[in-house]
């Protein structure tokens, strides 16, 4: 039995390493897709690479922080499968700066995409998601959402954000079908990351700390989102998944 | 250890436990009863322990696949004996689910130093004594899976819970030692905080069990109780390589109750 038959999900932030990853498997498990991104050409690289593996996909170009993006994803998803269950929110970027680093722009812009998006994405997606009445969302927030450590001022403001509104959205829709929770990664080595990782490999102060003493693969996220997203988690709604190698255990 | 889930098309991964070799404490009724019969769905051999001589049952019904052992799981002699007969009997341990606990509801100033050292040495010692014996085999082998079964009560309180909450809350924090000690080994440790469950748990202790426990599911925004089916698999997503990266977390299965 496949964990995502008979589901129609939407991912946003797809063609990036725990999005891409995140499709591959949903796919394998039998969901319907709607892969979103922000670049035309890589969506389109996901479409044909999953639909060669006969998977039911379809793409379509979505900024996250803008409203009738959103809109149109939904409506691509109930015009092509007349249905959806699942929204899985990947979109988001990374920046380092700490409080006095952070100039304006890159504040407003980190905040658009990772909190304003998320937040976007859900007002848009649950008129769909109470219709479908078994629904869950799965928000990507991170270890940084949890602890001040990274030093990344927007960064973690945007991910402690979604950490919340993942809460205030499970208890308001709980009795609705609709189940919420947040996902956190820890060090996972993705092509966000992957600078960091090539200059400063396994000595990465953060893959140090981690007690498993090793980055995590976008394939172990990808497989935290298939049980909250799947009836395996029926039970589970305003949940933080912890995928960190332990980072944050201790 | 990446999963390349990629290069299985179209298959599920049902068959994910197959050969695995999983101890259950406490498995005779409801969530380790859950947990052994979804184990060995996908393809799992089990050490069925319990103190209740019930468990015997799985041991006659699924031969060869079940192994029973009866006795106190907060007994030392009893952890090490499980654990030995776990790896005599099918050659390996790679997954603990420590489950066997009790419960109490009574006040604080009713509560005696013998209700207390008793569910303390339930929950507590047993999960202790069979982590210690499980980690030293599966350090041995440079691997294994251990989930701890906590509670809603690991983080929040009930009032006349003083020796339950107390022992969840310690089964927690053990739970992140085990992790932190045993990642160097291969060893990963996690645990579920379940909420209230709909199984046999306070038939004993109340006449109306059952009812009382349906009364909790309004406690849950999602406005019901939890199926014993439904913490198994999240156990068992912890247990599995699916949760890989996963070590020293506590996961909520409790229908929104402590995210309010």
């Amino acid at each position: 039995m496949s964990k995502m038959s008979n589901k129609v999900a939407l991912i946003s932030g797809a063609t990036g390493g725990i999005g891409s990853a995140t499709a591959r498997l949903f796919a394998a498990e039998g969901a319907r897709l709607v892969v979103t991104d922000l670049d035309q050409k890589s969506v389109n690289a996901l479409v044909d690479e999953l639909a060669s593996s006969r998977a039911d996909v379809v793409g379509a170009v979505l900024d996250v922080s803008d409203a009738s993006s959103w809109e149109s994803a939904v409506r691509l998803a109930l015009d092509r499968f007349g249905r959806l269950d699942t929204l899985i929110n990947v979109a988001g970027v990374l920046a380092w700066p700490g409080v006095e680093g952070t100039d304006q722009a890159t504040w407003d812009r980190v905040i658009a995409v990772n909190q304003t998006g998320t937040w976007l994405g859900m007002k848009a997606a649950l008129p769909a998601l109470r219709a479908s009445g078994n629904a869950s969302i799965v928000n990507t927030s991170s270890v940084l959402g949890i602890i001040g450590g990274g030093g990344a001022a927007a960064y973690q403001a945007s991910k402690g954000a979604v950490r919340l509104l993942s809460k205030t959205a499970a208890v308001e829709y709980a009795t609705q079908g609709v189940r919420v929770n947040s996902i956190h990664p820890g060090v996972i080595a993705t092509p966000m990351i992957q600078e960091i990782l090539e200059v400063e490999g396994d000595q990465q102060r953060d893959i140090q700390r981690t007690p498993m003493k090793r980055a995590g693969t976008a394939d172990e996220v990808a497989a935290g989102m298939l049980f909250l997203a799947s009836d395996d988690s029926s039970f589970v709604t305003g949940a933080e998944l912890v995928i960190d190698g332990g980072l944050t255990a201790h | 250890m990446a999963l390349n889930h990629a290069d299985r098309p179209g298959s599920s991964r049902d068959d994910d436990l197959a050969g695995q070799v999983v101890l259950v404490t406490g498995a005779a009724q409801g969530v380790g009863r859950a947990v052994v019969e979804a184990a060995l769905a996908r393809g799992a051999l089990v050490l069925a322990q319990d103190l209740s001589d019930g468990v015997m049952n799985l041991q006659t019904a699924f031969p060869g696949s079940v192994v029973a052992e009866v006795g106190d799981a907060a007994d030392e002699g009893v952890a090490i004996a499980s654990v030995s007969r776990a790896v005599d009997a099918f050659g390996r341990l790679d997954v603990l689910v420590s489950n066997a606990g009790k419960t109490l509801n009574k006040p604080l100033v009713e509560t005696s130093a013998e209700d207390w050292d008793d569910i303390l040495r339930v929950n507590v010692r047993s999960a202790f004594l069979f982590s210690r014996e499980a980690f030293r085999v599966m350090a041995d082998r440079g691997s294994g899976a251990m989930v701890f079964v906590g509670s809603f009560t690991s983080t929040v309180a009930l009032p006349e819970g003083s020796a339950y909450t107390a022992s969840k809350g310690a089964l927690a924090q053990l739970m992140k030692v085990v992790a932190i000690e045993g990642a160097s080994h291969g060893i990963r440790a996690n645990a579920v905080a379940p909420g209230v469950i709909d199984t046999g748990f306070l038939n004993p202790i109340r006449p109306d069990g059952q009812e009382y426990l349906r009364s909790f599911g309004s406690a849950h925004p999602m406005g019901r109780v939890a199926q014993p089916e439904e913490i198994a698999d999240s156990i068992l997503y912890l247990a599995s390589a699916e949760s890989s990266f996963v070590t020293g977390a506590l996961l909520p299965v409790d229908g929104g109750y402590t995210a309010r």
